[in-house]
């Protein structure tokens, strides 16, 4: 699913580590459990906490119910109005905040260790007592309504839509979970209280936290902030079921240049081959300026000013994704180039001076992506979600350097598959693309 | 809930840098000035290099060089292939980049930490031997040509905000954008890319920043093996641009465009600059824009546009004080639907008005300052974000103590010194409001 793909990346690839890092799980005195990397260097403390589901739990005929909840969670709690809740939070120099999508609600929290427990009290009135006041609703449902106009004249956007409707149908992941406007337009408080039952418990809730904090400091806290949560929501979403049809599809939209989006099915991350996969990904088109489709596309022909593409390990499907913008003369030629890219790596042509570039890549950008507290707290999270082991850190390289030649390639052959590319192109290409 | 709109992300934030970090600065014989951000958190280290070169120092005619030459030192040099000095960064699992605008343009690398002497190195060598094949320009011609067409002439906003600035601007080069504008991006070529490098890249017109684990003796010497030798230039231009005049009449414009989906109005008034030693009033315009847009909720224009009335589903206001020369102040206003444009605007007016009669509120005051102080625990997160705020404020000519000064000149700012700031900035006669006006598709 093309929207949330550098959300899942950033999970998936977020593959720590400090030299001596040491996650530690933390059980709360009622059982609620988080994984932490404590860091006293700086006095804050960055906590993330992930409830699964997503905005793929509305219900039917309610389409941004999650996504308007979500955004409503920090406009007020307890006897706090938006305001008040505004200056509160401000006053402690904390922030917070809510986002939704279509695997799940992150909360990510950031608060100074010398107001730890006021900070902690507030976002705990914010998760278990949202006031979800009739003017906040109708405020926030504006500034949403604003955004789904905007995204229908957006090429990147309306590309999404056309190719995730395509693969995808009637599961979550086929429409955008922002909502119609006649949908979000239709949406009442009680569905907003509806969805925030539906979302919002503990049996679904992940938590990493980084930072100022013990484990003991930790522990107390979590029951304090989460206990009063509800300990189930609705059932979670089933798997889609996608259909990578391959062909190209045309949507007139004004302008110079083209927004081209393509996909085909993908692999999911607890399958055996994924971290080859990730490693043929890197080769065709990963992060670096080196990759397959940049050298190709960009610095050989100046099609285009970037390329890449990625593996969507999403919870209820997969696919592998990428895109790009090219002036509108341009299109055919760089879809052209894509094809045949495509169609070469099928055969499983990776070399082994290119196998070795990306693994060191890899392997050297492990310790790099360590980065910060926030960034922390939200990897350990994505950890638990992919049902990595604790110690996973001091294995992944490994893992890495293991893969052969042969296993790269076979897994190639296996993971690419041209028939079904699925190309949506926005734009007024000229000549037409095939 | 988060700004809707793009353009939120050029409003606003305090971008503070923090001082609790070691911070050591010296500099080489040639010139070149070293500064050095110790966090020893992780193995890691970010270099970057910053030329006081930008936009702004172009020569007439050539929009866009500045930017376009950025591209071509990843071209190879007389001993490093085109290309070569990513694929060595990214063999070692770092990331590489660089970035252009009015005032500098800046390089860097995050890397394993041990591999600061091998990035120094390859900086150094194409600080000085670039060797460009006409080829590799003329296909680079092209992805800037692309750039300019995904990132400005796909995007109505983006020729919205080039529109603005040139309006502001009367006289000085400000007023141009960044990549350039088209008909003079595609006149550029390998001889006004070489004279470009022959004028702006040298030693003594860099600034190196090094941030991550790293020990500043170490650093030093490395710099000393890998950038020392280089000669410094002689023939450096002064950073001279043609100045502003007075500015005696507020300007209109109104663009359409069928792309727009949802019309807001900008307003920029010329503002002046954070200038080394003398940093108070731009703190106090910094506060300013906080009080008057910073936070989408308790903000003045918030409150008055989106709480107490229904004009706005999202205001704001942005100021950025790194600059050589005045820069700007900017406000947003993105009108609800079914409000006009026109009101939206009175309504801003009114609330400025009204604003500029009750003046600054101690609480909004209070809990400012509140953040400013917790922003610079924050900082410290991000050696990567320290090294970019010590990098800029330097290549526009700030020192190393204008930025630990600056978070207690935030701090020393009164509600009269915003009150005295907002009566300087917003005069009419120095602005630019502009319309962003949907049309209907041909």
């Amino acid at each position: 699913m093309i929207r949330a793909l550098f959300i899942t990346l950033a999970l998936l690839a977020a593959s720590p580590l400090r030299a001596e890092v040491s996650i530690t799980e933390v059980t709360s005195p009622n059982g609620i459990k988080a994984w932490l990397l404590e860091d006293h260097t700086i006095p804050f403390t960055a906590l993330n906490i992930r409830f699964q589901g997503g905005t793929s739990l509305d219900r039917a005929g309610k389409r941004g119910a999650v996504n308007l909840m979500t955004a409503l969670i920090e406009e007020g709690a307890g006897d706090l109005d938006a305001q008040g809740f505004a200056k509160a939070r401000d006053d402690l120099a904390a922030s917070f905040s809510f986002r939704s999508d279509a695997d799940g609600i992150t909360v990510s929290a950031r608060f100074l260790t010398e107001n730890r427990t006021q900070a902690l009290a507030l976002l705990a009135q914010a998760l278990t007592a949202p006031r979800f006041d009739q003017d906040a609703i109708d405020r926030v449902r504006g500034q949403v309504l604003a955004g789904i106009e905007a995204d229908a004249k957006d090429p990147s956007a309306i590309a999404a839509r056309l190719s995730n409707a395509a693969i995808y149908g009637t599961h979550p992941y086929g429409s955008d979970d922002a909502g119609t406007a006649e949908s979000v337009k239709a949406l009442t408080r009680q569905d907003i209280l509806t969805a925030f039952a539906d979302a919002i418990a503990t049996d679904r809730m992940v938590i990493g936290a980084a930072g100022d904090m013990t484990a003991a400091d930790l522990g107390a806290a979590l029951d304090g902030l989460l206990g009063g949560l509800p300990k189930t929501g609705a059932p979670l979403p089933a798997k889609a079921s996608p259909n990578f049809q391959g062909g190209i599809t045309v949507q007139d939209f004004p302008g110079p240049q083209s927004t081209v989006l393509f996909s085909q099915s993908g692999m999911n991350v607890n399958d055996p081959d994924f971290m080859a996969a990730s490693l043929v990904n890197e080769i065709f088109g990963g992060g670096r300026f080196t990759a397959r489709l940049m050298t190709e596309l960009r610095d050989k022909r100046g099609l285009t000013y970037g390329v890449g593409t990625g593996l969507a390990s999403m919870a209820y499907g997969e696919s592998m994704d990428g895109s790009f913008q090219a002036s509108n003369e341009k299109v055919a030629e760089a879809v052209d180039v894509l094809r045949a890219e495509w169609a070469k790596l099928a055969t499983g042509d990776i070399t082994q001076a290119e196998l070795d570039a990306a693994k060191t890549y890899m392997v050297g950008a492990y310790p790099l992506r360590w980065d910060g507290n926030g960034a922390i707290a939200s990897i350990l999270v994505g950890m638990q979600i992919n049902g990595f082991a604790i110690d996973y850190p001091k294995t992944r390289n490994d893992l890495v350097r293991a893969l052969t030649l042969d296993d790269v390639n076979r897994v190639a052959r296996r993971l690419l598959q041209p028939d079904q590319l699925q190309i949506t192109v926005v734009g007024q290409p000229n000549p037409t693309p095939k | 809930m988060q700004p809707v709109f793009r353009i939120a992300a050029v409003m606003g934030a305090l971008a503070l840098p923090a001082f609790g970090e070691p911070v050591t600065e010296f500099a080489l014989d040639n010139g070149l000035k070293i500064v050095v951000i110790e966090d020893h958190r992780a193995p890691v280290v970010t270099q970057m290099v910053w030329y006081k070169t930008g936009r702004a120092d172009e020569p007439a005619g050539q929009s866009g060089i500045a930017h376009f030459f950025e591209h071509l030192m990843f071209k190879g040099t007389d001993t490093v292939e085109a290309g070569a000095f990513s694929a060595i960064v990214a063999a070692n699992g770092g990331q590489d980049n660089a970035f252009t605008s009015d005032d500098y343009t800046a390089y860097f690398q995050r890397v394993p930490a041990d591999q600061l002497g091998e990035m120094m190195r390859l900086e150094a060598d194409r600080m000085a031997n670039l060797n460009l094949s006409p080829e590799n320009v003329a296909t680079e011609l092209q992805v800037i040509l692309e750039e300019r067409g995904q990132r400005v002439d796909s995007d109505p906003s983006a020729l919205f905000r080039e529109q603005m600035s040139a309006a502001q601007y009367l006289n000085h080069p400000y007023g141009l954008p960044v990549i350039g504008w088209l008909h003079e991006m595609q006149q550029l070529n390998r001889d006004k890319a070489l004279d470009f490098y022959a004028r702006h890249y040298a030693p003594n017109n860099a600034v190196l920043v090094v941030a991550g684990d790293v020990d500043p003796a170490a650093v030093r010497d490395l710099a000393q093996i890998h950038y020392g030798p280089l000669a410094p230039s002689e023939t450096l231009p002064p950073r001279l641009r043609p100045s502003e005049p007075p500015q005696l009449a507020a300007r209109r414009l109104t663009m359409a465009d069928a792309r727009v989906a949802q019309p807001y109005i900008m307003r920029s008034y010329l503002a002046p600059e954070r200038n080394a030693g003398d940093q108070k009033q731009a703190a106090a315009i910094t506060i300013l824009a906080e009080v008057l847009g910073g936070s989408g909720t308790t903000s003045v224009l918030s409150r008055a546009l989106q709480f107490d009335s229904q004009i706005a589903v999202y205001s704001g206001a942005g100021y950025d004080g790194v600059a050589v020369d005045p820069t700007t102040f900017s406000l947003i206003v993105v009108p609800s639907a079914g409000v006009s444009l026109a009101d939206a605007e009175k309504a801003l007016d009114e609330t400025l008005a009204k604003f500029m009669q009750t003046g600054v509120d101690p609480a909004d005051l209070a809990r400012i300052k509140t953040q400013v102080r917790a922003a610079e625990i924050y900082a410290r997160d991000d050696a990567g974000d320290l090294a970019r705020s010590y990098g800029a404020a330097l290549a526009v000519g700030l020192t190393v103590q204008d930025v630990q000064d600056w978070p207690a000149v935030l701090d020393a700012v009164t509600a009269e010194d915003v009150m005295a700031a907002a009566r300087a900035v917003l005069i009419p006669e120095q602005s630019v409001t502009g319309w962003l006006e949907t049309k209907a598709s041909p």
